[in-house]
């Protein structure tokens, strides 16, 4: 419990936080903007998780281990995009999106 | 009497016509052709044991001849209305077993050597087999539908058949006429078998048939247009007979079907698919006698009549010794059918029924007999036409003694097969009226005259000058000739009314002597005319034709029905109904179809921008739909 | 006091939030990124979970960040400025975000949570122990999934990595 501040107020920077990760995420043209913008949108639901455990049901873990568990998978996640776009590079040498669509029509 | 074997009669040609269809690349001809007759042996053999165990080891039981039905409902509609599938076994199947199987089997050893080196010989044993299968399914049927089925597929092995050298366009052409006019006729059949399960609410031939049962004696229950339904289903069930056994006016087919190799001709369209029709009849002929009187029975007899009579009127004047054949074929077929039209139903009453069978029979040995013996003439001198023959008796002694047993036969000669069939006939007809009795007479008289005048024509008169020396046909040839010719002197013994009558008692039949005397003197004087005209190569019937003048010409034309229909067709039909509904489909169907396909193009060209392969134009769209559903449901909760 | 310090960690968060999405240079993009997860690892000391603290240092910005960071050093040039979005687009994206922004708050604000006072300070032990806890509630079998996962990913990123140069076969693939 943080004194003084409720729990509207910290899902509202929350809200506000994942907004600006989606946000980020339409309008980057750079895949590691793009993963950067991923990191924010994840970190926006872990405080949610942690943050409702805390005032909610303080007697319990559950929030704070699946935190843990999205840390990790947000850990493999990036490793394995990165990987994707070093890859990306060495094969058309740029990482804008603009160049990786060939999956349109 | 344990039946389950028979089925095995249409199955194994079935059988042989799988094996050799599938595999004619693979199998060599000479095997093919004798898988053929092997498959077809059997079943002949399991026709004719049926056949004894039928007639003479079960014989009648309380003086009736039983009938058994092995069958299993196959689509079910309601409790009564039901197509089947089985066989029926009852005198006039069986007999249709015994012709069918004696001349398909011949038929396929003769077709050993007359198709001899023929490219696709193999294909044309597969196609025999599936006729016989077809053709023994037919026989079989049990119901109304299922003799449906069967019945379309026999016209479809007779296409095949016809149009067997199809890169011959006459062929083709004949092949398609057969089988527009047919399936225009089989169209009438299919409207009376729906009407007939609609007010009779049952395909059952049993059901149908049963002179006690609610279908005969509630006849009267409905009407349309002053005669019963049930007549009028039953005259649309006749024009599909009508079509398949060539009855003017649907008839145009049957001569251009010549085209197809002789022994097609033998087989389908003188001894058994043609005779279908008359089967179809005879099968319903309870319901022909008592609905309405007998009116649609009436329409049989009259039909019949005038077919015989045309058709013996133009074989007089054809040139091609199979055309001379078909309109003697349907002639004939024209006989069975006015028997069937004048015969009654109990005791010595059904003398035209079982005459009509009786002359079924005989015909299909006699006349299947002249095909083959005009194929092993046509197979020697390599043409149809009656000009390029002449003087063959020398060169060929079996042909021209079988072809002359036979001739006699048709002719009515005693005692060769057809005089008694035939004088069966004109008694049912004497009996019950005059007019078709001249008639037949008459006809009897014309079928004796042109019958002779292909048999001096070919094998007497003067010899031509033939490119090689004809020659006998080869042992595969000539045995079925001579099989069939005993058949043709000894089947007019057979009691077969004994056998085969509508109420299935069977009664004594007895030769009625001035009748005779006056069909055989009828038949002789026709004889003789031919013998006086065609004997030596005179210009007698130059003479004749000249002094007919215009109806000569009718006639050798056929009184221009083909023409006439070509006219119909052609003409009217196409021009003012087809042409502009072809229009409407074009514009308006087809542009609609059209239309709708155009544009979806054309949208799809539109929006497939939004398919850019980017993800975060989908995220976007994501997005903002999930935002719009989560206002959508606020809106919905809050109110 | 601690009123005062959330509030600073969320204008921290949010502002460096926005600067990291706006940034026309790669590299600062990132460094901005990293604080804001410090930000948040800040905010986890305040709710007294210092174990996730500790693991959002380490793990986010001690790993991920440098991850990244390296990737950002591969394939980009420190000087080069990054492309930018249509303003359109830009609005267009912002307008959508906000709406939702507004859905999202309207519906926390429309909740009624039952929130329990307490001051419970969770140790380290006491996650340790649930993690590896195979009775009810225990998460032993989660827990070894993600290190199954974790191993996976490790050799799926080596695999691709390592890739293959492009040849004239599947240059005409891409």
């Amino acid at each position: 419990m943080i004194a003084g501040i409720s729990i509207y107020e910290i899902l509202t920077v929350t809200s506000i936080l994942f907004f600006i990760g989606i946000y980020g995420f339409i309008t980057r043209k750079n895949l590691i903007s793009v993963l950067i913008s991923i990191e924010l949108i994840l970190n926006a639901s872990v405080i949610n998780f942690v943050v409702i455990n805390k005032y909610l049901y303080p007697d319990m873990l559950q929030g704070v281990i699946f935190s843990i568990f999205i840390i990790a998978v947000a850990a493999a996640e990036t490793a394995l995009a990165v990987s994707i776009i070093i890859n990306l590079y060495r094969q058309i040498s740029s990482v804008e999106v603009k160049d990786t669509e060939i999956m349109k029509y | 009497m344990n039946i389950s074997y028979i089925i095995l009669i249409p199955l194994v040609p079935l059988a042989v016509f799988l094996l050799l269809g599938i595999n004619s690349q693979k199998i060599k001809p000479a095997i093919s052709g004798y898988i053929g007759v092997l498959g077809l042996s059997i079943s002949a053999a399991l026709s004719l044991y049926t056949a004894y165990q039928y007639f003479l080891v079960q014989g009648k039981v309380d003086g009736v001849y039983q009938t058994f039905v092995s069958k299993t409902v196959w689509m079910k509609f309601t409790e009564t209305l039901h197509i089947d599938m089985g066989i029926l076994i009852d005198p006039i199947s069986v007999m249709m077993l015994v012709v069918v199987s004696i001349v398909s089997l011949m038929v396929h050893i003769y077709s050993r050597g007359y198709m001899k080196g023929d490219e696709g010989y193999t294909r044309f044993f597969a196609f025999l087999s599936l006729f016989s299968f077809s053709m023994y399914g037919l026989v079989l049927a049990t119901n109304l539908f299922q003799i449906y089925i069967f019945w379309e597929l026999v016209g479809v092995s007779s296409f095949l058949l016809i149009g067997y050298y199809y890169t011959k366009p006459s062929a083709v052409a004949a092949a398609k006429k057969a089988f527009i006019v047919t399936r225009f006729a089989d169209l009438g059949f299919l409207i009376g078998i729906l009407i007939m399960g609609y007010f009779a609410g049952t395909y059952d031939f049993q059901t149908l048939n049963n002179p006690e049962g609610s279908v005969i004696l509630n006849w009267a229950s409905t009407s349309f247009m002053g005669l019963s339904v049930i007549t009028w289903a039953l005259l649309l069930i006749f024009m599909g007979g009508a079509g398949k056994s060539a009855m003017f006016p649907l008839h145009i087919w049957l001569p251009d079907a010549m085209e197809g190799p002789t022994p097609v001709s033998a087989l389908i369209h003188a001894a058994t698919m043609v005779v279908a029709g008359v089967y179809l009849v005879a099968r319903l002929f309870p319901m022909f006698y008592f609905v309405e009187n007998g009116f649609a029975l009436n329409i049989v007899a009259y039909v019949g009549a005038f077919s015989s009579l045309f058709a013996a009127i133009i074989a007089i004047t054809q040139t091609d010794i199979k055309r001379v054949l078909a309109f003697s074929t349907m002639s004939q077929i024209g006989y069975m059918m006015l028997a069937l039209g004048v015969s009654g139903y109990d005791g010595h009453e059904g003398v035209g029924y079982m005459a009509s069978m009786f002359h079924l029979f005989t015909h299909a040995m006699f006349k299947a007999l002249l095909f083959l013996c005009a194929g092993s003439v046509i197979h020697a001198v390599h043409s149809n036409y009656l000009k390029d023959m002449g003087g063959l008796r020398k060169y060929m002694p079996i042909t021209n003694i079988t072809f002359l047993i036979a001739a006699l036969a048709i002719a009515g000669v005693p005692p060769f097969a057809g005089f008694w069939s035939k004088d069966e006939i004109l008694v049912a007809a004497f009996e019950h009226n005059m007019l078709i009795y001249y008639v037949g007479v008459f006809v009897a008289g014309l079928t004796a005259f042109y019958m002779f005048r292909i048999y001096f024509g070919i094998f007497w008169g003067k010899e031509k000058e033939y490119e090689h020396a004809p020659h006998e046909s080869p042992k595969s040839m000539t045995f079925p000739l001579l099989f069939l010719a005993v058949l043709s002197m000894v089947a007019g013994f057979i009691p077969f009314s004994e056998f085969v009558s509508p109420d299935k008692v069977g009664f004594e039949a007895h030769l009625n002597y001035p009748l005779a005397a006056i069909a055989t003197s009828v038949g002789l004087l026709g004889i003789i005319l031919a013998w006086i005209f065609y004997k030596k190569e005179n210009s007698l019937s130059d003479r004749f034709a000249m002094a007919f003048g215009p109806f000569y010409k009718w006639t050798s034309d056929k009184f221009y029905f083909d023409e006439i229909y070509l006219f119909i067709t052609k003409k009217i039909l196409f021009n003012n109904v087809s042409a502009p509904l072809a229009k409407f489909d074009k514009k308006y169907v087809d542009g609609t179809m059209e239309g709708v396909g155009n544009k979806t193009v054309w949208l799809s060209g539109k929006i497939k921008g939004l398919q850019s392969g980017k993800v975060q134009d989908y995220a976007f769209s994501f997005v903002m739909g999930a935002v719009i559903i989560a206002l959508v449901f606020i809106y919905l909760w809050t109110n | 006091m601690e009123k005062y310090i959330f509030y600073i960690l969320s204008f921290i968060i949010i502002a460096f939030a926005v600067a990291s999405v706006s940034s026309r240079k790669m590299l600062r993009s990132v460094i901005y990124l990293l604080f804001v997860l410090c930000g948040i690892a800040g905010i986890y000391f305040l709710i007294d979970y210092n174990f996730l603290a500790a693991i959002q240092l380490t793990v986010y910005a001690g790993g991920i960040i440098v991850l990244i960071i390296f990737s950002v050093l591969l394939v980009h040039h420190i000087e080069m400025e990054l492309e930018m979005a249509k303003v359109s687009r830009k609005i267009l994206t912002a307008l959508v975000c906000s709406l939702g922004l507004g859905v999202f708050l309207y519906t926390i604000y429309n909740n009624e949570f039952v929130v329990v006072e307490n001051q419970i300070t969770t140790s380290t032990a006491d996650i340790g122990g649930k993690l590896l806890s195979y009775d009810a509630g225990g998460f032993i079998l989660p827990f070894e999934v993600v290190s199954v996962l974790l191993l996976a990913a490790m050799i799926g990123a080596i695999i691709i990595a390592k890739g293959r140069k492009l040849n004239d076969k599947n240059e005409e693939a891409l």
